[in-house]
């Protein structure tokens, strides 16, 4: 291993990289876009779940009082529309725009849900309670202890890690297929470089562009959402800093060999997707079989986030998330040292 | 003198394809080895297998005598046919870049020097010109200051001028002691430069001496060219072979002051004469034909 070799390696990629102005703008842009989209959506004061369409069948003129009950009209998480007519709302109310439709000035309290939709039957049973005159001491109300956890903290990290795997993935495997493709890789064969050499500077490289990404992502997000971290941010950039070895070594290992960029592009997409749904990025795999939860295992993202969580969430020490380090290792030697033995200049 | 490299029956199958059939030659250290052929003839594929890019599927390769090592690529360089660089790199940046590649690099100014890369060192690769294209690659096949030197086709899609500077750097090279093989489809550009050729064709070596041994074993001497206005006598009582070209009658001899004689004892007007010497093309068309290849 000749550390000048990779040195060279990792400072003309790094170059290239800044200088590619459309490659260099997304990766800054696509997070930054999905900040700004979150900030939209989590922005405001509290998060609004349920729509309930709102009509009357009674003319304006007669100046009727609405029978919405004050309970529903203050109910959290419930948004209120108003239609001019019931036809307007049904039409909507079928087209899941949504979930529950209510005459508001129905002494009855006549309401209409679509059968199929589960956000209706929530909103039918909330609406359904709101109308219950002293509902006290038919059940007893307790705040769980300790730190509540926001959605936005939670949901986070699974968005770096996300990042982090297309950037590793397609950064890496495609970058390098690419260049075999155009014959660069043919040229540095006639070099004393070798492919570990070549390998870990491309995988270094990346991992330098992604990590400077996250810090500067993760500064700007944090001046919209405040994040909550329990546990220490440098434990936090280590688990992060060992995800992005784990996924670009990966990254290597698909662009081993093949001239094809289609090919490539087949094979990262049937990687990634299943990565991006089974790791827990935007949901808990909690409840789904068991055969899901030990497969998901098999991906260095979900062992990323896993141990991302419990720093960030749970306030975990490195020492906790020792299990997730390692395998985060294990994963990058093994990955790497299969990249280099399958590794192709030209073929 | 040394043989620097030696090709003992190589042979190289693409599936079903043979690609080079049994080829053997020799290079002598701190000679010009032009490698010729039309398309096809597995010129490259035998470039690349010398090189250690491809592997043979038969034979053997020495380099110095000893099967080649893992300092082999310390002490060659080469400039490939088709290759490519990173396109956003400048000049200077990619000649850094390989410089850091090799223990004992050629010292950058020289090599900036001797490849004229001066005026395009801040310019991007992709933005670089045929010429300067092939300038640089030229410079990173001399950056570690090679023993031996692949050149695969180096003047292809040059204008004149830059030919030229081509051949005068690889002169250069050769007067430095170190050793060239190259290959190429310009045979002005093989009778220039090298000292010894080979010529492949359908994956065999079937030719391989010096350009004038070549000459004066393949073509049978010179040819005076005359319009046919200047004979005012039969031409079948002429003392040569001769045939006709258009209006022109091409004359075949073997010493060209012999058969200008004769002409001007048969008192020919010499006004509108041609000269045409036997040359590496004559060899080259004589031995590989005249079809065309893919």
């Amino acid at each position: 291993m000749n550390f000048k070799r990779m040195w060279a390696m990792f400072t003309a990629r790094n170059h290239e990289f800044f200088r590619d102005r459309a490659a260099f703008g997304w990766n800054f842009a696509f997070p930054f876009l999905i900040i700004v989209g979150f900030g939209l959506i989590f922005g405001g004061k509290e998060q609004q779940q349920f729509k309930i369409g709102l009509f009357t069948n009674t003319p304006q003129t007669l100046g009727t009082e609405s029978t919405v009950p004050l309970a529903f009209q203050q109910g959290k998480y419930l948004q209120f529309i108003n239609f001019s007519s019931q036809a307007e709302g049904e039409q909507k109310l079928q087209h899941h725009k949504i979930d529950l439709l209510l005459d508001s000035q129905s002494p009855e309290h006549h309401y209409w849900i679509n059968d199929s939709s589960p956000n209706g039957y929530i909103t039918e049973q909330i609406f359904l309670a709101s109308l219950v005159k002293n509902s006290d001491g038919l059940a007893k109300k307790q705040i769980i202890n300790g730190v509540q956890i926001r959605y936005i903290d939670w949901l986070f990290p699974g968005i770096l890690g996300m990042n982090m795997m297309f950037s590793a993935l397609w950064g890496v495997g495609y970058v390098v297929v690419r260049y075999r493709k155009n014959g660069a890789l043919k040229r540095l064969k006639a070099t004393p470089l070798t492919p570990l050499e070549y390998l870990s500077a491309q995988m270094f490289s990346r991992i330098f562009l992604i990590m400077f990404t996250i810090i500067v992502v993760w500064i700007g997000s944090n001046l919209i959402f405040h994040f909550q971290v329990h546990g220490s941010y440098g434990a936090l950039a280590l688990i992060f800093f060992l995800g992005g070895l784990s996924l670009c070594s990966m990254g290597l290992v698909l662009a081993a060999r093949g001239t094809s960029e289609e090919f490539t592009s087949g094979i990262l997409n049937f990687i990634s997707w299943p990565m991006m749904f089974l790791s827990e990025v935007w949901f808990s795999l909690e409840g789904s079989p068991a055969w899901v939860q030990g497969f998901a295992k098999i991906f260095p993202l979900t062992h990323l986030l896993t141990g991302a969580r419990k720093i960030m969430n749970d306030g975990a020490s490195l020492v906790d998330v020792q299990s997730e380090c390692l395998v985060l290792i294990a994963t990058t030697l093994i990955c790497l040292t299969i990249a280099a033995k399958l590794f192709s200049w030209n073929e | 003198m040394n043989q620097i490299i030696e090709v003992i029956n190589l042979s190289k199958l693409f599936g079903e394809n043979k690609a080079v059939t049994d080829a053997s030659f020799s290079v002598k250290e701190g000679i010009c080895f032009g490698l010729l052929g039309p398309n096809g003839a597995g010129k490259s594929t035998t470039m690349e297998i010398v090189e250690d890019i491809i592997a043979a599927s038969s034979g053997e390769i020495l380099y110095k005598g000893q099967p080649r090592s893992t300092s082999f690529r310390e002490e060659i360089g080469i400039q490939f046919q088709h290759t490519s660089l990173l396109n956003f790199l400048t000049v200077a940046e990619t000649l850094l870049s390989f410089h850091k590649l090799y223990q004992e690099p050629e010292d950058l100014q020289v090599l900036i020097e001797r490849c004229d890369l001066s005026p395009i060192l801040k310019r991007r690769n992709d933005q670089l010109s045929g010429g300067q294209l092939q300038r640089l690659m030229l410079a990173l096949a001399l950056v570690n200051k090679p023993r031996l030197v692949f050149l695969d086709e180096p003047s292809t899609g040059l204008d004149p001028q830059s030919r030229r500077n081509l051949w005068d750097i690889v002169r250069q090279i050769k007067e430095e002691g170190k050793t060239i093989i190259m290959t190429t489809h310009s045979m002005e550009e093989a009778e220039y430069l090298c000292d010894e050729v080979a010529i492949m064709d359908m994956g065999s070596i079937i030719a391989w001496d010096t350009p004038t041994r070549l000459i004066q074993a393949h073509c049978q001497g010179n040819s005076i060219l005359l319009p046919e206005s200047a004979f005012k006598m039969n031409l079948d009582t002429l003392p040569f072979t001769w045939k006709r070209r258009d209006k022109t009658i091409v004359l075949e001899t073997a010493h060209i002051h012999e058969g200008l004689n004769k002409l001007l004892h048969l008192d020919i007007d010499l006004t509108d004469m041609a000269i045409h010497s036997s040359n590496l093309e004559d060899v080259f068309l004589c031995l590989t034909g005249k079809g065309l290849r893919d």
